[in-house]
């Protein structure tokens, strides 16, 4: 018999374990790609430096996106009671072009530590949806994570090189300000609360980089000159050849993607 | 003072009572399976309470993750109240030891389930809590079979390897599901114990043509292990196929649900046959 309770205690002393962490780990607020204290920070030139735009052209079969069943929670359901949401995966502008696909420059860079832009992304959660989709930030340049929503969120990026986290977000809540310490392309981000939500964060070292919008096309400012590898990363069409470009001072260089459907 | 073994006189309800543990804990696993398959266990991200409060708001994959949460306090408490019940009534040393070791996995079950929580569902935490859950159906089966033994006879070797093979089968499946392992392994482990649950099963049927207390087990469990077949097959094809779905499909969830559950029944009427024995057969003392 003292046997059987010497097992039940540690049995519960096991089950106190859960109870001993504090909150969830956040992100590391310190920025690892950051300049480092007292350092001069490096600006792009946007005035003297090469410029290098672009589109990402969509070809063949525009693929039919599933309609998002979000009758799990009426709130959601009410958002999009005219027009059912349909899936952001792949998103086709009228011009041929593919919207989310993030366009970044991979390699080629003089080894500088980049200032970070202290205005905030936003990432909203608005009608049970991410907005925008897709989001490009620096290493250690703030999120803001907002509820627009008259519902529930758990926001839980999913990083693989940096540090995970988990975090609910009532209605009317204040805004969620976080970071990312380490380059990494691309994370994504879910709502476990509404397992249709997902979202992708594009974390780099420098601020080369854009997101394409309702016309497929981007620009990339203030490059120093060199030649650089340009990648782009869509979440469906992962194998998009990188391209090689090579940009003087106050030069402007076309670098267009196509993507295979 | 009289001896102990001798006053205590295991009675009918304790009987039905430690059934009904072992039906509830069958509903745990399954709204386990519901949690994993709807992708909601992290829907609350604090552990041992639910969004800060006691009971969070019942929305979207909340509903499942709490559900799940609350079914397993139950089943905490009812398997505290038969361990003392057993402590009580049972006669056998073994069989109120088992109790308390159920007791006692169920508590670690629930340690696990806060680990989870709150480091992200680490695949090797998250694995071990499936195999645990398993584990205490097995120990629930045990002691509903173990009050109905007239005496602890030697455990037959092959419905004991059927019911270790189960279980192997239930650490790899948790891999696959978790993303820790690859498809092959389970598949290979499916042959390997859909063979010793047959040899087990027919050996059972053809040395005891009479004995409808080990034929019905070996019956149940062979329709159960071959029923696991197809609800394998089926989860997986569900899985690929709507492998492109914006959020787990109703199809893709029942079916690996179902896989899941009668996972556990199988592994439970092997546990069944092998505790109750069978004569002439090869035993481990």
């Amino acid at each position: 018999m003292k046997k059987i309770w010497i097992g039940v205690g540690v049995a519960a002393i096991l089950s106190l374990v859960g109870c001993g962490g504090d909150k969830p780990p956040e992100t590391a607020k310190t920025d690892a790609a950051a300049p480092a204290a007292g350092g001069a920070a490096a600006m792009p030139d946007e005035a003297n430096g090469g410029t290098v735009t672009g589109k990402v052209a969509f070809t063949g079969d525009k693929p039919k996106m599933a309609t998002m069943d979000m009758s799990a929670n009426p709130a959601c359901e009410r958002a999009h009671k005219d027009a059912p949401q349909k899936s952001e995966e792949v998103v086709v502008n009228g011009n041929g072009t593919l919207k989310y696909a993030f366009v970044w420059v991979k390699a080629g860079l003089p080894d500088k530590n980049w200032a970070v832009p202290t205005t905030p992304v936003t990432l909203d959660q608005n009608g049970c949806m991410y907005k925008p989709h897709m989001i490009g930030i620096m290493a250690g340049q703030n999120i803001e994570v907002k509820n627009s929503d008259p519902t529930n969120h758990n926001i839980h990026p999913q990083p693989t090189v940096n540090q995970e986290w988990n975090e609910s977000q009532s209605p009317g809540s204040e805004a969620k300000m976080k970071t990312f310490a380490r380059q990494e392309v691309m994370i994504p981000v879910k709502c476990n609360v509404h397992p249709w939500m997902r979202s992708y964060i594009g974390v780099v070292g420098h601020p080369f980089f854009a997101v394409t919008g309702d016309d497929g096309t981007f620009t990339i400012k203030g490059l120093p000159p060199g030649t650089y590898t340009i990648q782009v990363w869509h979440e469906k069409y992962k194998d998009v050849p990188e391209q090689q470009v090579t940009v003087g001072a106050k030069e402007s260089k076309t670098v267009d993607f196509t993507v295979k459907g | 003072m009289g001896n102990p073994e001798r006053t205590r006189k295991p009675g009918v309800w304790l009987h039905r009572y430690s059934v009904f543990v072992a039906c509830c804990t069958l509903l745990l696993v399954i709204a386990g399976g519901l949690v994993t398959s709807n992708d909601a266990a992290l829907s609350v991200p604090d552990w041992p309470l639910a969004w800060g409060k006691l009971i969070p708001p019942l929305e979207g994959g909340i509903v499942y993750e709490f559900g799940h949460r609350v079914a397993a306090l139950a089943v905490a408490i009812l398997s505290v109240i038969l361990a003392f019940w057993l402590q009580k009534r049972e006669p056998r040393a073994w069989v109120r030891r088992l109790g308390w070791i159920a007791v006692g996995t169920v508590l670690a079950q629930a340690a696990l389930g806060g680990v989870l929580v709150r480091y992200l569902t680490p695949k090797p935490a998250s694995i071990a809590h499936a195999c645990l859950g398993q584990l205490y159906f097995g120990l629930m089966v045990a002691i509903c079979v173990g009050q109905r033994k007239a005496t602890q006879e030697r455990i037959p070797v092959l419905p004991l390897m059927a019911a270790i093979a189960l279980f192997a089968q239930t650490i790899l499946g948790a891999a696959v599901r978790h993303n820790a392992a690859g498809l092959l392994p389970h598949i290979i482990g499916a042959a390997v114990a859909t063979i010793l649950v047959m040899w087990a099963g027919l050996q059972v049927l053809m040395t005891n043509t009479e004995d409808i207390n080990l034929r019905r087990p070996a019956m149940v469990l062979l329709s159960l292990t071959f029923s696991q077949i197809f609800l394998g097959m089926g989860a997986y094809l569900s899985r690929a196929m709507t492998a492109d779905a914006p959020q787990p499909m109703p199809a893709m969830v029942w079916l690996t649900v179902a896989h899941v559950a009668v996972g556990s029944l199988a592994f439970g009427a092997a546990v069944s046959l092998a505790m109750l024995g069978t004569p002439g057969g090869m035993a481990v003392a």
